[in-house]
């Protein structure tokens, strides 16, 4: 996973709320067996259909902060909503609320997604349909986005942001404490169900 | 200390704590499919990792499987590869598989439940937002992403946050014809996508204790509607019921065990949980939803809202764009609304009581010219099920088409789509923009009244016929 230290980009201002999973990226897309190629189907049902969709537009190209309304990547479990804008180019999703297992996905595939409130998502869309070009930085180590003269704290436990600053995996953390679940495996109680065909 | 329900099964799978850092988790039950699964097993080859837990790990095909000809090859060269795919990976890494046109084959949330393997007090873990379906039994279940499967088949446990708890509590009795799909949808609409996000919703009540294992299941299937991971539900004599004698159930002294630790499956009568919601069941009728989020709904009764009534800036310009879409007016009364397709089927609605109330309604009717039902068991064992019982007799006279197992239209990875500006009533689970196909527009109903539906061709209750 490649590490998060600190980023500043544009960002592409995405006036929705409960933009679920599914417009991420449609199910169609889901039948691929490989981990990339996902940004051709980021939003592809809005960008198809749409020439106004904010992804359409030549000002915001090469934008790698999303910043959306409440309720961002709600829906299916599907992580390719996370490949797919990783793929696209997106770092960063700032959003007043996620759903919980795309936040979930996202901070294990190494994509920030950083909670902000309501008021500071508004100002960032008025400021990008404003200047596409204005800068935003997202800085994990700080815990802080910044733009113009302004500091917004964001909350991001410290396991977490240590094991994205460093790109970890988190199987092999996990390796490391097998002698845990083999403990644990010993102490499960019998009438446990295996999966092996019942006899 | 007192507990909820969920935070007995969260300790009791603790198997690593540590200051500053998630709880590793032990995992009882992982559930694999074709679509989440291929890229996780890829990560294993890469890394040389076995799966640690075979035994502990199902596979089966549903998302993408056709529901005819299931004899035949699969036509979709992208979906064939991936069915393949799964197949191959299963073979190699000593994974069980009930492929396509298997007798154990189904959606992977029905076969669970049918073999016995989901029982109380288990985590139950797949690549599925579905998987809150299994905390009907009392087990702590919850959908996870691909890096998570990949995760669960190389250690068996995942690492999580402790979650907040939330207490839904459904009193009194429902009136007849309301069923646990208007329930949970009347939920959904008071609480928002939103409401359940970051909490394990425990159902409980007397409503709740009176419905049938499968009632229960569709309840706690759609917590991820509301934005909860995981809803679940006390194991009780119901559930005692169901589970014995299924294939993979407890048996003799195994069974005794079983059964004493899952009578201790409850919340403590003093336990608190972090947020609380009440609904009185007598006040719940059919529901039905008339936006693109499963949150936006109303009583069949209803009325399309008008947008410009919502305080909320968000709900507003949700409820707009949503009516864009749909092709709806506000003001429109829901009865008026026609549709094209009906669909009864999916993991939220299509096991067999789900079946036979669809039947109860369609017996000796037909389905209204113009009107295409598809009717899709969740699993072989439910299509041969419903056939033993004439079922499917039923379905075909009434002019529906009877269909082998898999997800089909709930989300249209297979050939059962709707076309650009069609309009279905679904018994699946979302309603979002381009889910059944794109272009298309989804009303998710009960399956009495997706029934009533295709008999009218418009929104319509049983009671109304």
């Amino acid at each position: 996973m490649e590490k998060f230290t600190v980023h500043t980009g544009r960002v592409l201002p995405l006036r929705r709320s409960d933009v679920d999973t599914d417009q991420i990226i449609p199910a169609v897309w889901l039948k691929q067996v490989s981990r990339t190629g996902f940004g051709a189907g980021l939003f592809s049902a809005w960008r198809s259909t749409d020439p106004g969709f904010v992804l359409n537009r030549p000002e915001y190209e090469g934008a790698s902060v999303l910043v959306a309304g409440p309720d961002f990547g709600t829906g299916s479990s599907r992580e390719h909503a996370v490949w797919a804008l990783q793929d696209y180019g997106f770092r960063v999703v700032l959003s007043p609320r996620f759903g919980d297992i795309f936040r979930g996905n996202s901070l294990k595939a190494g994509l920030l997604t950083v909670l902000v409130p309501e008021d500071v998502v508004e100002a960032l869309w008025t400021r990008a349909e404003q200047d596409p070009a204005a800068p935003v930085t997202v800085d994990l180590e700080a815990r802080e986005v910044r733009y113009d003269d302004r500091t917004v704290p964001f909350e991001l436990d410290d396991f977490t942001r240590w094991r994205l600053l460093n790109g970890l995996d988190d199987i092999g953390l996990t390796l490391t404490h097998t002698d845990d679940v083999d403990a644990f495996e010993a102490r499960r109680p019998a009438f446990l169900p295996t999966t092996a065909p019942a006899g | 200390m007192a507990g909820t329900l969920a935070e007995k099964l969260w300790e009791s799978h603790v198997v690593r704590r540590a200051e500053g850092e998630p709880d590793l988790l032990y995992i009882d039950l992982h559930l694999v499919h074709e679509v989440t699964s291929p890229q996780a097993f890829d990560g294993l080859r890469l890394a040389g990792r076995p799966v640690r837990r075979p035994d502990l790990t199902i596979a089966t095909e549903d998302h993408n499987v056709p529901t005819t000809d299931i004899d035949l090859p699969i036509a979709d060269a992208v979906s064939a590869t991936q069915v393949d795919t799964l197949r191959r990976n299963c073979a190699e890494f000593g994974v069980p598989l009930h492929p396509m046109g298997t007798a154990e084959q189904g959606i992977v949330h029905v076969i669970g439940p049918q073999l016995g393997l989901t029982q109380p007090g288990m985590t139950i873990v797949c690549g599925d937002s579905h998987t809150s379906t299994h905390g009907a039994f009392g087990a702590l279940a919850f959908g996870i992403g691909t890096s998570e499967v990949e995760h669960v088949l190389a250690t068996q446990t995942l690492t999580q946050r402790p979650q907040r708890t939330m207490a839904v509590t459904i009193d009194g009795d429902l009136p007849a014809g309301v069923t646990a799909k208007d329930v949970v949808l009347t939920l959904i609409a008071k609480i928002g996508t939103g409401g359940g996000q970051g909490y394990l919703v425990e159902y409980r009540g007397a409503a709740i204790e009176a419905l049938s294992m499968e009632a229960r299941m569709t309840i706690c299937n759609m917590s991820i509607e509301a934005g909860a991971k995981a809803g679940m539900i006390a194991p009780d004599e119901t559930t005692f019921a169901y589970l014995k004698g299924r294939p993979h159930a407890p048996q003799g002294a195994d069974w005794d065990a079983a059964l004493a630790y899952w009578r201790t499956l409850r919340s403590d009568p003093d336990a608190t949980f972090d947020r609380e919601v009440v609904l009185d069941a007598a006040t719940l009728s059919p529901f039905v939803t008339w936006g693109t989020n499963p949150g936006q709904g109303v009583p069949l009764s209803g009325r399309v809202p008008d947008p410009a009534t919502m305080t909320d800036p968000n709900q507003r310009t949700a409820a707009e764009s949503a009516l864009a879409y749909m092709g709806l007016e506000a003001g429109t009364a829901m009865r008026d609304v026609a549709v094209d397709t009906v669909f009864l089927g999916s993991c939220t609605n299509g096991r067999i009581e789900d079946l036979r109330a669809a039947a109860a309604v369609l017996g000796g009717r037909r389905v209204a010219e113009g009107v295409r039902m598809l009717v899709v068991p969740g699993s072989m064992r439910v299509k041969e099920q419903a056939e033993l019982e004439g079922l499917d007799e039923v379905f075909r006279a009434a002019g529906a088409e009877w269909r082998s197992a898999g997800c089909s239209m709930c989300l249209g990875m297979n050939p059962d789509q709707l076309a650009p500006g069609e309009r279905s009533a679904s018994t699946s689970n979302r309603n979002f923009e381009g889910r059944q196909g794109k272009g298309g527009r989804t009303h998710l109903v009960s399956p009495p009244v997706a029934a009533a539906t295709a008999v009218t061709g418009r929104l319509t209750a049983p009671a109304d016929l």
